[in-house]
């Protein structure tokens, strides 16, 4: 064992033993991510390094320390990439902290979100113990699958010490397009789009303007451009707008009202909600900059078939995400509490009571 | 003694029975022997049992019903789909509840435009695809059991197909889950939107083969039919090639829509059967699909040959034709009754490997093939690692029965020693559960008991499968490979 590994592991038994919370971080990239930030710092940064990365296997095993940007610059040099596009919002991001916090980016919809792309996981409980998940694999059913339970739990059943991700080839052709249209001819254009074998990739539509990025091969993404239509945009500009999209420092995240990320079917119609929306994921994400109550977001969420989470700033004391039924909320709590039975690891960071 | 056991298992199975037709209609609650024995077996027949008692709710208020007895009797539940599993995993328990989902088989909705369905769980994979066509959709997932198989039993064992590499498994196409708990209270997991909130129970509950929750209706994703397909068939005089030229199409940046092998004994097997013209002199064909607009499928098929020439293809032919193109997968989806002719009984393995490791675990399972003396074709999705070698025997003896069931055994662990795993789409259930002992450690299989106990403490769904006890690995006694590596791989093994 590192001497690193071997300082997690200490650490978590001893917190585990004293019963003092711990908080896991990297980069501290999402600190604004989730509810109130307890415990004592458990920085994951020492453990780091690509451990295996075979391009022919489709696979890339990493430390959960490892900077995001290393691994990202590792596959783009094989042509290879994480085809759910992980948002970094700012320099410094680890994988680990891309993977517990189980957002991806506009991609999501075409490709599929974290939990899609995780193959293993080697990871310590709430005890301290090293336990490995999964495999390097694409099809694995020997026991549950406890790995893609990792992602998105945001640290709070296990500190994810390395992390097998599936990646992909980068697509071979490229373009964006962008076209003028009203939110609610966006929203039906998107889901008739979607259920055609076109090779959309990406959506945004904003302020009465919507744009889309075909990405595969040459041959199929020139045949779709010209049944799109639209304005193709520059390539360079088109690759800008899209990690803004991603890393929010696209305008529209800019300002004081907190956003909101709202999910709902695809087909939902436009949400009857004060203040400025973005659409993404062929209609299936809206983000939400409002001083609105939010019991409002929540029911309009709620009835349209979704959730809503809200996702940076405001008053967190509504609960950043949203409740969970209670044979569900039961459930949580003991899977909690089975894995980490101190109740030391992330404590409160997802919902308030585990 | 003994007289008195059996009046106590009689009388318990009465109230049983008794309880459960205080909502079941008569017909759906199943106690003598005769009626008892269809459902002794899936599609591991090897192993038998007759389950005390079936019951076969009309929906999700009947199958709730069936739980709350269960659970306040303390009676083990057994949730069963098509029974066309190839692990054990529905085989019953003698004195519990064999919870059969075959009646509840409608297709609730589909949606074209938000592209989903929304179905019971003993609506048969195929159904799906076939209700979704009118709207040029499909359902990606199709194990070559789907015109039987059910979307519970896909979603139970995280069920994969042909098109899985490129499209992924049951687990990536699966929106939502509802389904009951051991006590029989209604849980949603997942949702029609992405991304729902809390721990991601859904990719947790599928592949857990019916031991989390009883699966009671399913929301799946729908995906365009592609526009057109074709299919290269290569042939290699040599098996060790055949698996390179397989790491060479992923190498090149191609996702292949399918890819898998067929070994000699395999194509020789099926041809017979189903007249697909493969090439009987090579060592093994690959078949490597690509689909999409006809301009990207024209570009992709002209990659695929060149990959496959370079790696040492001694013929291509690709389908001119979609009847063609069925032809070639013909005999893949044929090989098992195909194989069922040629031997009186076969065993399914299933493990999945890193596809650079292919050759070598070919070449292994030929020199087990000397060992035991027992011929082992392969029809596999190599593409994506996974294994299907299948080893002909007669079960009517019982020395082959045995040698087969070494035989599997080592080749499982040979997949766990080159850094795979024991089981890719078929499930541990009984069947692989003492090479669950093998692949993972006493905490990690302590956790998947934790886990287990977060949703059933009392251990009533589906008890003895997939978990080991700790006793069982004791009895096993075979020491945990650390991720593809012998402990102490400098010493001589065998
Ligand atoms: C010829 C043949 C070819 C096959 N090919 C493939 C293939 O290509 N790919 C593949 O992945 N598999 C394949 N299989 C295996 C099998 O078809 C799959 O595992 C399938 O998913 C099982 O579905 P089923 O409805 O028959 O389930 P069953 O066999 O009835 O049950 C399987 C498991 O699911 C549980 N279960 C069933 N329904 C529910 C429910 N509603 N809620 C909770 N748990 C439930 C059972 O308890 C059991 O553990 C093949 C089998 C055969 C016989």
């Amino acid at each position: 064992m590192s001497d690193e590994l071997q300082r997690l592991a200490d650490s978590i038994r001893a917190a585990a033993a004293a019963r003092s919370p711990l908080r896991i971080r990297g980069g501290g990239t999402k600190d604004f991510y989730g509810q109130a930030l307890a415990g004592d710092l458990l920085d994951t940064r020492g453990y780091a390094g690509i451990v295996d990365y075979d391009p022919t296997e489709l696979y890339a095993t990493v430390r959960a320390g490892t900077p995001l940007a290393a691994l990202e610059a590792a596959l783009g040099e094989r042509g290879q990439m994480l085809a759910f596009e992980p948002p970094r919002f700012a320099p410094g991001g680890t994988v680990g902290g891309a993977v517990a916090s189980g957002l991806a980016g506009p991609r999501r919809q075409a490709a599929g979100g974290v939990r899609d792309f995780v193959l293993g996981v080697r990871m310590l409980d709430g005890r301290g113990d090293d336990l490995f998940f999964g495999g390097q694999v694409m099809k694995n059913v020997a026991g549950y699958d406890v790995s893609r339970l990792m992602a998105g739990a945001m640290g709070t059943l296990g500190l994810i010490l390395e992390v097998t991700l599936k990646v992909l080839p980068r697509p071979a052709a490229e373009a964006t397009l962008r076209l003028e249209m009203p939110e609610d001819r966006a929203l039906e254009t998107l889901n008739r789009w979607g259920g055609k074998p076109l090779p959309v990739s990406a959506s945004a539509w904003s302020g009465g303007e919507l744009t889309v990025r075909l990405s595969g091969a040459a041959a199929a993404v020139r045949a779709a451009r010209g049944k799109l239509g639209g304005e193709a945009m520059d390539a360079d500009a088109a690759a800008r707008f899209w990690e803004g999209i991603r890393d929010h420092r696209d305008p529209f995240f800019a300002g004081d009202e907190p956003p909101w990320r709202i999910s709902v079917p695809s087909t939902a119609a436009a949400l009857p909600l004060p203040g400025d929306q973005m659409i993404e994921w062929g209609g299936a994400l809206r983000w939400l900059r409002t001083q609105a109550d939010a019991r409002l977001v929540r029911d309009a969420a709620s009835k349209a078939g979704g959730h809503a989470t809200l996702f940076r700033g405001g008053d967190k004391s509504v609960g950043v995400f949203h409740p969970l039924a209670a044979a569900v909320a039961r459930l949580h709590r003991n899977l909690k509490a089975e894995l980490d039975p101190a109740g030391i690891l992330n404590r409160g960071r997802m919902y308030a009571d585990f | 003694m003994n007289v008195r056991m059996n009046d106590t298992a009689f009388l318990r199975k009465a109230e049983v029975v008794a309880r459960l037709r205080e909502r079941l209609p008569r017909e759906s609650v199943l106690f003598e022997e005769e009626d008892l024995r269809p459902w002794e077996c899936d599609g591991l027949s090897a192993y038998r049992m007759v389950p005390g008692v079936v019951a076969l709710p009309a929906g999700e208020e009947e199958a709730r019903h069936v739980l709350r007895v269960a659970h306040a009797l303390e009676v083990p539940v057994v949730a069963r789909g098509a029974g066309t599993g190839l692990s054990g995993g529905a085989y019953p328990i003698a004195d519990g509840v064999l919870l059969s989902l075959a009646k509840m088989k409608r297709i609730l909705s589909v949606d074209p435009a938000a592209r989903t369905a929304r179905v019971q769980p003993g609506v048969r994979n195929l159904a799906i695809s076939e209700a979704a066509a009118p709207y040029g959709l499909y359902y990606a997932p199709d194990p070559s059991s789907q015109i039987a198989c059910t979307i519970g039993g896909n979603v139970a064992e995280n069920a994969g197909g042909v098109h899985c590499l490129k499209y992924g498994l049951t687990v990536n196409n699966v929106l939502r889950v509802r389904g009951l708990t051991v006590e029989g209270e209604v849980v949603e997991l997942g949702a029609e939107a992405l991304d729902a909130p809390g721990y991601d129970l859904l990719a947790l509950v599928t592949g857990s083969e019916g031991m989390l929750a009883v699966v009671t209706e399913v929301t799946v994703k729908l995906v365009p039919k592609p526009e057109t397909a074709r299919v290269v068939m290569a042939s290699f005089d040599d098996l060790g090639r055949a698996g390179e030229a397989v790491a060479a199409v992923i190498a090149a940046g191609i996702i292949p829509a399918g890819l898998e092998m067929m070994d000699r004994p395999a194509t020789r097997a099926v041809e017979e059967f189903v007249h697909a013209g493969y090439d009987l002199e090579a060592a093994a064909i690959l078949l490597c699909e690509s689909d999409g607009t006809p301009e990207e499928v024209e570009e992709e098929i002209g990659r695929m040959t060149d990959v496959l020439t370079r790696a040492g293809a001694t013929a291509i032919r690709v389908s001119e034709s979609e009847a063609e193109r069925q032809r070639f997968w013909s005999g893949r989806k044929a090989a098992f009754p195909a194989v069922g002719r040629i031997s009186p009984d076969y065993y399914c393995m299933d493990g999945t490997i890193p596809r650079k490791r292919l050759g070598e675990v070919l070449a292994f399972i030929g020199a087990m093939e000397k060992k035991y003396g027992l011929r082992c074709p392969n029809v596999s999705p190599a593409g994506d690692g996974n294994l299907h070698p299948l080893i002909l025997f007669d079960g009517n003896d019982p020395d082959e029965l045995r040698r087969t069931e070494q035989f599997a055994s080592e080749v499982l662990q040979k997949c766990i020693e080159v850094g795979g795993t024991i089981t890719g789409e078929h499930g541990v259930g009984i069947e692989k559960i003492n090479e669950m002992c093998v692949q993972f450690s006493p905490e990690e299989l302590e956790t998947f008991r934790r886990v287990k106990r977060a949703f059933d403490p009392k251990g009533l769904l589906n008890p003895g499968k997939n978990i080991p006890t700790l006793h069982r690995c004791a009895e096993f006694g075979r020491m945990h490979v650390k991720r593809g590596a012998l402990p102490h791989p400098e010493l001589p093994r065998f």
